[in-house]
Order: structure tokens, then sequence, then C-alpha cells
């Protein structure tokens, strides 16, 4: 059995590098030249003695000073609800792109420390995503804006309210004419009311919108299939095979954290629960949602329009026949046709944004075909206020400007003159308007351009309210008061009303006060409930019928491809090895460029790439073949050395290093945008290259004719991919599920007798809990929610790029991504991994100063105050999980970011080796209170930060000493296993290794 | 050649060579007491404040409980310090034109609030928590010591780990039933001190050594 579990994790690599070597890199020569890239140096024995002899003396010195006197300042009248100690948790919403999530908020005596999601809302369920949980960090950020200035000089508010009031005068006598207010897509109810009034006080005056990274193509596939804006929704728990035409569906699109947790509920087989769902992936560009699909096809943007028209020929659905597709895609198709066919009514085919408008509606047509729509498919009424073709309002705006019909223009957050397609030439138009006002978080590049410009409130610092992916409404209500003065977009647009100085709370309470009638007191307890429980109810939108226009799909499908995004014809796979297809796509870390100065996530390890602090344009290993491009790994463990191209498109052009991801389609170059900020703040200022300059109106997510050109030049890019190297070792298991479900009729509990080898170190006993951990690689899909969590909840330092260039980053829980097969469409799986918590650790026997130590409970406790810092524990530990603070990387003086921080977990100091710690504050919350209440920890109690955070429950938490708990259940699975068995560490952290659906029919090649 | 050394010498040497270790043990010795001593722990420390508040009075005197004041005790790591509003409940009526208590009255008119001198400071690694102490029979007497005999405040034990460590290690003789913990006169009852204690670590479920010695049980 053994020997059978070893060939489930055969054949993974990590690195491009790695799969192409037989021998694992790097060699015995090499790993002792990585170690001393500089030689070993001058360092004569007389130096060194010199060195010791004063390092001794002084080493004492530091413990001779007195702990510093503390004043305790009491409240004059204390709060009814604030005990001192204990947190307070409230429910607010994060609208990102129109988009509310349910948050809870951690507060500390009126500090937010971390964010949690709302288990009531339907868009969270208990769940975030990391930029839920790095909104913390922005809200403490000291580079947001602090001052309101005019022509950059501070002006207070009131004046600003003054200049409103005049302006309000003179909008009154023309009518509003010249008025113009730019947004982001609004999906605030009151908000959009606000915006409505203005608008009929003001009849002259318009609106636009415009959403770097929205949903514009879902919008115009709607349309064209509809005839009218409608919000699709899935129901991924009742689909038996889902097939994802690009891949958002599980890390951004519309409730994407309630779709991770119905798929991967499917994913992973549980006794009794409903069979295992099947996952088809077609994608141009390699994501999340593509790493966890059984099969997945790598096409262009050109080439899926061909292949989903293609499908739904094949399904039957009336449309101009397409050229025949070459015969692996076609075999692809035939299998996936037939799965479709055998399950009509449990299917479901999801289109991206980032898909042309045209093959959502293939999509819509295939999903009204299979008869899985009111089954696996619901359509409802579109969530925003305006639904608006973004795109066309921009140019119209564009168009207006150069009219000169344009006196005034107030941007209500955003950043047009960064993320505008580049082709309207925004930053030159935007001079041209009389009056320009800015509100935003940062003094960006938009405010540099701006008369006026107004610090916003932060979403924790604002009363608000915003729809989820369903219509459920929630109110958002601040849990700070504006830390910089900053004011929401609702109390800048009141001082151009009549109640100039109206609140924001006012607003939104007036607006939901006179949707509700009622009496007072009625509207009270309304208004209170849907602020405790953080949902408005009865407020999703009922599933409504739609007709499906077939004949207009029709007609679009006919010129083939229509992308509407180039006039090339067929696939753009040509002879001219440097014509590819631009492919755009939202960072996954920093989205748009509006998390470009969050710290946090630019350090975030980007899914597959695992890049940090760094976009790259994204080659196929063929591609860069072609194009003659390479990587060369750094001395220093971290730096990928990288090759500098020149990307041409519509006569603009960008350079940028080139990364060669192993599942990017041939002849496709995609970019990420969000980098290349030029006012982001000084973490964001000044990293990657900017990907708007290349985007244009016709190209939202993607263009046919980019030129590429290999330049002359290196560019060293910070990638945690490379850092511990796995060497050939069987870390990660996949089993077909026809496999487990062998595995688990012929499960034996020998399996677990590993406590029986013996062991040099010391045994100890566990009468009372013993925690651990079971991650469960079928449901992980690499989300990074985890990752920020811990981060957050455990005080973690940011290093910075130079540093993770050296393989110094400090994220407790890493996530390993693992590929297997051919480098031009590899099979991926994701492993998170924190401390393994061994029974017999090989760190803690070594630690000189037992600083690292063994808990009675059998957590491997971390001392940070007897650490001295010789780093024995993590040469020692095989799994390398821990992190050392090589510098003072913890921030000790910048003031709002000590507010910040997590008053349970110690802020380390240089010096000092940390590790994950398996949240022992939580654990010790939750022991404290079951004990004063006289019983043990119930199972679910305790949830670490990354258990909590996980859309996908992949990480499970519990006692294992009681065989009733969730945990001791997984450990008991067959596809249980430990990493490095073999070592006899015992840990207790486990995986379940990750499950295949594979369709029979589909050949492997 | 004339001799050097005095034959003296050997002996001065010898017992120099023994001296030297009396010398290291006595200066280590010296340092360890250094370390214990109030100078270190500030242990015994009269800290000047805002109001000279007697704990004397107000609890050897007037009997008011602990808690009516450190409000959290029960339910929190930190016991609480009283906000003003709490002081004002009494000293609205009783001596309410006394000039020590203007600052008090100051606080509450402006809501600027009393700055008090923190007298017992653990370092911010230690992570203790009031309530379960006191939901386990740990008395408030047993380590803020006599505070009912102490006019200002001051920090009775030294704090230190070595002094924590020997209630974790061996925590019954420390326990007294949770009716009396804030009692400040409260004594086992005579020549049944060891009964009362096993009964107590039974009926209050204290947990083993291992578990109140582990390093995360305080360190996190």
């Amino acid at each position: 059995m053994a020997e059978e579990r070893k060939k489930c994790g055969e054949g993974f690599w990590r690195s491009l590098e790695e799969s192409q070597s037989d021998r694992p890199r790097p060699d015995e020569e090499s790993v002792s030249s990585d170690a001393f890239p500089h030689g070993p140096g001058d360092v004569s024995r007389r130096h060194f003695l010199r060195f010791m002899g004063a390092s001794l003396a002084l080493a004492g010195l530091g413990g001779c000073d007195r702990p510093p006197a503390e004043t305790i300042v009491p409240y004059v009248r204390q709060p009814e609800e604030i005990v001192p100690g204990k947190p307070l948790f409230f429910a607010t919403a994060i609208s990102i792109a129109g988009l509310a999530t349910g948050l809870l908020v951690e507060t500390h005596m009126g500090r937010p420390t971390k964010i949690e999601g709302n288990p009531s809302h339907p868009a969270s369920l208990g769940a975030t995503d990391a930029l839920a949980q790095a909104s913390v960090l922005g809200l403490y950020d000291p580079d947001r804006s602090q001052v309101l200035t005019y022509l950059g000089r501070i002006r207070p508010w009131s004046q600003f309210v003054a200049a409103m009031q005049e302006l309000r005068k003179e909008l009154r006598q023309n009518k509003g004419k010249g008025l113009r207010i730019l947004t982001g897509t609004i999906g605030s109810p009151s908000l959009g009311h606000q915006i409505n009034q203005l608008l009929k006080e003001f009849p002259g005056a318009r609106w636009h919108q415009w959403e770097p990274a929205g949903r514009h193509h879902t919008r115009a596939g709607a349309r064209l299939a509809f005839g009218a804006y409608v919000e699709t929704q899935y129901r991924l728990e009742k689909a038996e095979i889902v097939v994802a035409l690009d891949g958002t569906l599980l890390s951004c699109a519309p409730g994407y954290l309630r779709y991770a947790r119905e798929f991967a509920r499917r994913r992973a087989p549980s006794p009794g629960a409903e069979g295992t769902s099947r996952f088809y992936a077609v994608e141009c560009t390699p994501s999340s949602t593509g790493a966890t699909a059984d099969h997945r096809l790598a096409l262009s943007t050109n080439e899926t329009i061909a292949f989903v028209q293609a499908l739904a020929v094949r399904l039957g659905i009336d449309l101009p026949r397409t050229p025949s597709l070459p015969p692996p895609q076609a075999h692809w198709l035939e299998a996936l046709a037939r799965d479709l066919e055998a399950h009509r009514g449990s299917s479901v085919v999801l289109a991206s944004e980032h898909q042309p408008p045209l093959v959502h509606a293939l999509a819509h047509a295939i999903n009204r075909s299979l008869g899985n729509v009111n089954q696996t498919v619901a359509y409802t009424d579109p969530i925003e206020v305006n639904p608006t073709d973004e795109i066309a309002s921009l140019k119209e705006l564009a168009a207006d400007i150069d009219a000169g019909a344009v006196d005034t223009l107030i941007i209500l957050e955003g950043n047009p003159a960064y993320t505008a397609p580049a082709d309207l030439g925004f930053r030159d138009r935007l001079a041209k308007i009389r009056l320009r006002i800015h509100l935003s978080l940062y003094n960006d590049e938009t405010s540099a351009l701006c008369h006026w410009h107004v610090p916003a409130a932060h979403y924790l610092e604002s009363w608000s309210d915003g729809r989820a992916f369903d219509g459920t409404a929630s109110i958002a209500q601040p849990v700070i008061a504006p830390l910089y003065g900053g004011k929401t977009a609702h109390e800048l647009l009141a001082t151009l009303s009549d109640r100039a100085e109206r609140s924001a709370y006012d607003v939104v309470r007036a607006y939901w006060r006179e949707r509700r009638g009622g009496s007072e007191a009625e509207f009270e307890r309304f208004w209170r409930k849907s602020l405790h429980d953080g949902v408005i109810e009865g407020t999703a939108f009922a599933p409504k019928a739609v007709s499906l226009n077939l004949s207009a799909i029709a007609a679009a499908a006919s010129p083939l491809p229509s992308s509407g995004s180039g006039t090339q014809s067929n696939v753009p796979r040509s002879a001219d090895s440097q014509s590819v297809e631009l492919v755009f796509r939202p960072d996954p870390s920093v989205l748009d460029g509006s998390f470009a100065n969050n710290a946090w996530l630019q350090e975030l390890p980007k899914p597959l790439s695992k890049l940090t602090w760094d976009n790259a344009a994204l080659v196929s290993p063929a591609t860069a073949e072609r194009l003659g491009l390479g990587t060369r790994q750094g001395f220093t463990g971290g730096a990928v050395y990288t090759e500098l191209v020149e990307i041409r498109f519509q006569g603009r052009a960008v350079r940028a290093p080139a990364w060669i991801l192993p599942g990017q389609p041939d002849g496709t170059i995609t970019v990420h945008l969000g980098y290349g900020r030029t006012r982001a703040g000084r973490v964001g200022t000044g990293t990657g290259f900017d990907g708007y300059a290349l985007r244009t109106t016709a190209a939202i997510w993607s263009g046919s004719g980019a030129e590429v050109r290999k330049l002359g030049g290196r560019y060293a890019l910070a990638t945690t991919q490379t850092h511990h190297n796995i060497h050939g070792r069987d870390l990660v298991r996949t089993v077909p599920l026809a496999q487990d479900r062998e595995t688990q009729a012929n499960a034996r509990p020998e399996k677990h007798n590993a406590a029986s080898h013996p062991s040099l170190y010391p045994e100890f006993a566990y009468p009372g809990y013993a925690w651990g951990m079971a991650i469960d690689l079928a449901r992980c899909i690499g989300c990074n929610a985890c990752v920020i969590a811990c981060q957050a909840e455990n005080n973690i330092p940011t290093v910075g790029k130079d540093q993770v260039l050296r393989s110094r980053e400090m994220h407790w829980l890493r996530i390993d991504s693992y590929f297997k097969g051919p480098p031009n469409n590899p099979e991926t799986v994701y492993q998170p991994v924190p401390c393994m918590h061994c029974e017999m650790a090989p760190c803690e026997v070594v630690c000189p100063v037992t600083a690292t130590a063994h808990s009675a409970e059998g957590l491997n406790d971390m001392v940070y105050n007897r650490c001295v810092g010789t780093r024995y524990c993590s040469n020692n530990c095989p799994y390398k999980v821990r992190r050392f603070n090589f510098f003072q990387f913890s921030d000790w003086n910048t003031p709002s970011l000590k507010s910040m921080r997590n008053p349970d977990v110690t802020v380390r100091s240089r010096g000092v080796m940390e590790k994950c710690t398996y949240c022992v504050q939580r654990i010790n919350r939750a022991k404290i209170e079951a004990e004063k209440d006289g019983r043990r920890i119930r199972d679910g109690e305790i949830l670490t930060a990354c258990q909590q955070a996980c859309p996908a429950e992949a990480i499970v938490f519990g006692d294992i000493n009681d065989a009733e708990s969730t945990v001791s259940k997984l450990k008991a699975d067959a596809r249980n296993y430990a990493l490095l068995e073999e070592l006899n560490t015992r840990p207790r952290t486990t995986y379940l290794a990750a499950v295949r659906n594979p369709n029979p029919a589909m050949d492997k090649a | 050649m004339a001799q050097i050394f005095h034959p003296s010498t050997n002996t001065i040497s010898r017992l120099s060579i023994f001296g030297a270790l009396f010398l290291v043990i006595g200066l280590l010795w010296i340092l360890a007491a250094i370390d214990r001593s109030s100078y270190v722990t500030e242990a015994g420390v009269v800290r000047e404040q805002p109001v000279p508040f007697s704990h004397q009075h107000h609890v050897g005197g007037l009997g008011i409980d602990c808690r009516y004041c450190h409000t959290s005790v029960e339910e929190s790591s930190f016991a609480g310090i009283p906000a003003t509003e709490i002081c004002m409940n009494c000293h609205s009526q009783i001596w309410a034109a006394s000039d020590m208590l203007k600052p008090v009255r100051d606080s509450f008119k402006t809501g600027e609030p009393l700055r008090w001198q923190r007298v017992h400071n653990l370092p911010d690694f230690v992570y203790f928590d009031h309530s379960i102490h006191v939901h386990k029979g740990v008395g408030c007497a047993t380590c803020h010591g006599p505070v009912d005999r102490m006019p200002l405040m001051w920090q009775a034990e030294s704090l230190q780990m070595e002094w924590c460590l020997g209630c974790h290690r061996n925590p019954a003789p420390a326990l007294r039933p949770r009716e009396f913990i804030t009692s400040m006169d409260w004594r086992p009852p005579a020549g049944q001190e060891a009964a009362l204690a096993r009964r107590l670590a039974e009926e209050y479920e204290i947990s083993s050594p291992e578990v109140l010695t582990s390093c995360s049980t305080c360190h996190r």
C-alpha cells in the first residue's frame, strides 16, 4: 500500500528547471556555492576573535534597562458593551466593484484588528478573500491621503462645502448642464438613489460609470442573449458537471466565496455525501479555477470562441457551422459534450468575465438547451443600481470632453487617469475640464490632475450599504471614526444638495426609512437587527424567467471569431512567432491597482507563479522557446532573472519581464493590470509595469496582433516558488476517484501505527487535548485568503522585495503549487504548508536555550523572548516552516500600524525565530472560556485564522484525542497522509490527497 | 640563578586559583541577588499617583469589594481600572469638595481621563488572564498582597517567571474557596491546609502541572 501511495505523489515538480532535469536540483556542489555566493570572505582568526570578544562583552548590556514606566488610562464614562481585554465583533460589508460581501470585524477597544466573514451573509458564509483580509492594513495605511487640498494647498472641509454650494447655485441656473459624475460600478442602493436624486434636480447632468476590473463582458453577454441586463447565479451544489470557460469562478466572480464552498463540498468525496462532481476548464491563462479542474484545455480567446461555438452546435443549438477544430480539441469537445448530454439539468457551463460577450451568450444558450435553467442556473434582476455599458459610458464622457460639454467632473473614488483605456488619452482630456473634483483614499494619479482632492473614508470608517451577488442588501457600518478626516461619497454628494452637511448615516438611514415605511419604532427594530445581522432580511432577488434571443446570438456568431478585439481571423498561432494574442487580467493580489499600496498583498505570492512585488508578462514554455527567452535562478534562492521583452500593441509599447508559466496557451501573453503605479504610496509606487498602457476600449480583456520582441536586459523577479525545493520527494499526492473508492473500501488501520516506530526523541503523553489539523488538497483552490488571514491574525511583518529575493519572506503559512505532466498543460495541485507541529519534533531537540518546546497538548511552542537566533531549529526542520527575523521587519515606529496589531500576539523583534502556532491565542481563549463554563472545548469552537478564512473548508483543526471530532474523522480517511512520514516526525498536520475525477472517455493525450 | 619568586608564591597562587572559584560563584550569586532585588523587580516600590488613592482606606477601612472598581476581573484578562464615573458614584456626595479629589472631578467635568501609574506591569510577551485565575480559586491577595494595608499601591511580589512557576508547578496550596476570592484576611482552617488544597484542586479541575507549565500557556 505504501508503494501504491508513493505512486500517487510521483512526477510532481515545482519549477520548469526541476521538471526538465533528471537529478534533483540543486546538486551538492551548487548547494554549497549557493550558501556562500560571495565566497567565505577574508575574516582572519584575529578579526574573528576581536568581533566575538566585543559581542560577548556587549551581549549583557541589552538587559540592563528596566521596563519603561507605563500609565493606565481608564475611561471617564465606560461604554456599556466594552470590556477591556475582550474583543467585540461588528457586522459590516466590503464592496469591491459594486459587489458587497458581509464581514464581521474584530475590534479591540475600538480598534479594528481583524476581518472575518459573516456566516449569515450569503456571499460569505463565514469565509473571506485575501482582499478583505488585507483591507485592515489599508485602513491604517500611513500613506493614505490625510488632507483636503485645492490646487495642492490644504483647505478645510468647510471651504470645500462653500465652494460646492457656489457650484450648486450655478448648476441650478443652467439645470446642471456640464456636470458629470464619474463613479465605479455602484451597487449601493442609497448612493445610487442619491445620485439619481441629483440627476433629477439637475437634468443636464450625466452619470458615467467605469470599473477597470468590472463586469463589462458579462453585462454585454447577458444583453446579447436576453436583450436586457440580467444577473446569473449558479447552484454548484446541484451540478454534477461544471464547465468553466476561463477562470474567475473560484477567484473573483460575484459570489465566488459561496461558489468555492459549494464546489469544494462536491469535490471531496466523503461517505454519505453526494457524488463527486467533474470539473472541466477552458482557459486563456492559468488560474486557480483551472488548477482545480479534472480536465483543462489551454486555448487563446479566439480559439475559445470557436470551441464554444462548436460545442453549442454539437449540443444541437441552431448556429452557423464553425470551421472544424484541430483533432485534440475535437476529441476533448466530443467527450465533454457526451458528459454534458448525460447530465441534462445537473450540469452547468459558466463563462467568466474575461471571455467575449459572445461566449457568455453561448453559455446561456447551452445552459438552456441542457435544461439547466432553474436547476443549476438562475437569473435575477441586476444587482447594480444602474447597469451600464461602462466602456461606452467612458467613451461618451471622453467625446463630451472633446466637444467642450463638460464643465465640472466629480470623480467618486476610482483612479481613471491610471485605469482608463489607453486609447482614450484620459490624462490629457482631464486637463480640458474647467473644474475637477476627486474623492479618493490616496492622493493618486488622478488626484494630481484634479483641482479639489478630498480624502475618502475607508469602508471601515463609513456608513453605506451594498448588495451581494444574489441581491441581498447589507448596511455597512463604520467600526472606527475616520482616522484621517476622510469623507464618504454620500457626504461629498450631499454638499451639492440643499442639505450640505448631511452625514452618510443620515443619507443611508433615510433611504431605508423611506423604503421600509411603518412606524418609527418598527423601523428602529429593523435597523438594529439589520446592523446586528449584517444582512437585511428578505432582500435577495427572486429568480425570474428570461427569454433567450437565439437569432441575435446566431447573428453575432456568424463572422467568426467576433471577439471585437481584433481583425485577425482564426487562430493567431501564425508562422510569425512574434505576433501573439495579448490577454489582460486583474492582478490576483492587487486587483485593478487600487490595492497597490498594501504591502501584505504586494508580498503575497500570486497563485501558480508565486511572484511577489511585481507583475510579469506570462508566456508559455513553447512561446518562450520561439522568442529565445529563458530564466536563470539567482544565487540567493528567491531571485529569478528573467529576460525583458517589449510588448507592442496598437502603436503603444511597454517593457516587461517575461515569466514562463506552465499551462499558458501558446501564442498568448498575459499581462496583469494594477502595477506600474506612479503615485500609489511608499509601498506601491514603482512596482511592476503598467498594463493599462496597452489596454484599449476594443481590447478590454484580450486583443490579437500584439508584437513581442526580446530586449537585451535581465530583470530580477522575486518568487517564492523556488524556495524550499522538494528535491523529488513525495510531498503531494493525488488519487483518481476510482482508486480512492477502492482504497476507502480497503482502508486498513495499520497505517496509523506510525507511533510504534522507535525514536530517540522523548515520548510525550497527551492525556488532555491533542491539537491537530487536516488539510484537504481536494478542496484547496489556492486563493491565498488563509495566508493573509494568518498574517493579520499573527502580526506577521512584510519584508520587501529585496528580502524575498533572499528567501526571507515571513509568511507562516505558504501555499506551494505543484505541477505534473507536460509543461504546456500540466496538472496542478496546491498545498498549504503551516507548521506540522511534529510529535517528534526535530526543531525542539537542537535548540540550545529551549526556546522551542513541546506543550502538553502537542503544540510545538515558540518562545520568542528566549530565542537567541541560532537558527538551528530552522536548519533541522524538514518542512521548512520556520521563519527568522533577519532584520527588524516589524514596524515599531509608525503610530497608525501599532493600532492595527492583534494585542493577543507578541510583536517579534529582530533576531528571533517564529512560525505557525496553530493560533495558540485562539486555543487559549477558547480553553479559558470552556474552563470557566466547566466543560470541554466543543469540536469546531476553535477556528484557526486560516481555517476561518477558507472559503473551501479545506483546513480543519481540532482535538485528535476526541474520536468524534471532524479532524479525527478526516485523519481516519484513506486519503490521509503525512508529509515525509518516513522521518517519523509524526506531524500533527496531515493532508488528504487531492482527488481527480477524470472522464474515462477523455484520452490522456 | 636566583629564585624570582618567593616560596610563599606557591601558596598565594593556590589560594588565588581557589579564591577565583569563590569569586566567580560570589559574583554570580550577587548578580542573581540583584536580579531578584526590588531594585530590578520594583516590588515594594510605592508609586506616585495623580490622586493618592488609598486601598487601605477603601478596602480595609470601608470594606469595599475589589470587584466594585475592578469590574472585569471575572470575565476578562484585564481586571479593569475604574472609570472616573465609578469614583464619582460616591465622591459626588462624599468629600465632594476635597482638594485631593479635584483631579477626579476635573476629569469627570472635562472628559479628560485620569492617568494612573501602572504598578503591576508584565512584559509584553506574557499573556496573563485574571478571569481564569479568579475562577480557579486564586485569591486577589495571593498575588497582590495585603492590599487592605497599602495606603498607596505597591507591587507585593516579584512578578518574575520563577514566581509564576512556583504556583504553576504546584497550584493547590494557592487555592481558596471561590466565595473568599476577594477576602483580604482568609486563611485556610488550621490543620486542614493540605486536605483543603487537594479538595479544591479536584473540585476546580485544576490542569496538570504539565499543561500549566507549557510555554504557550503564558507566551504566544
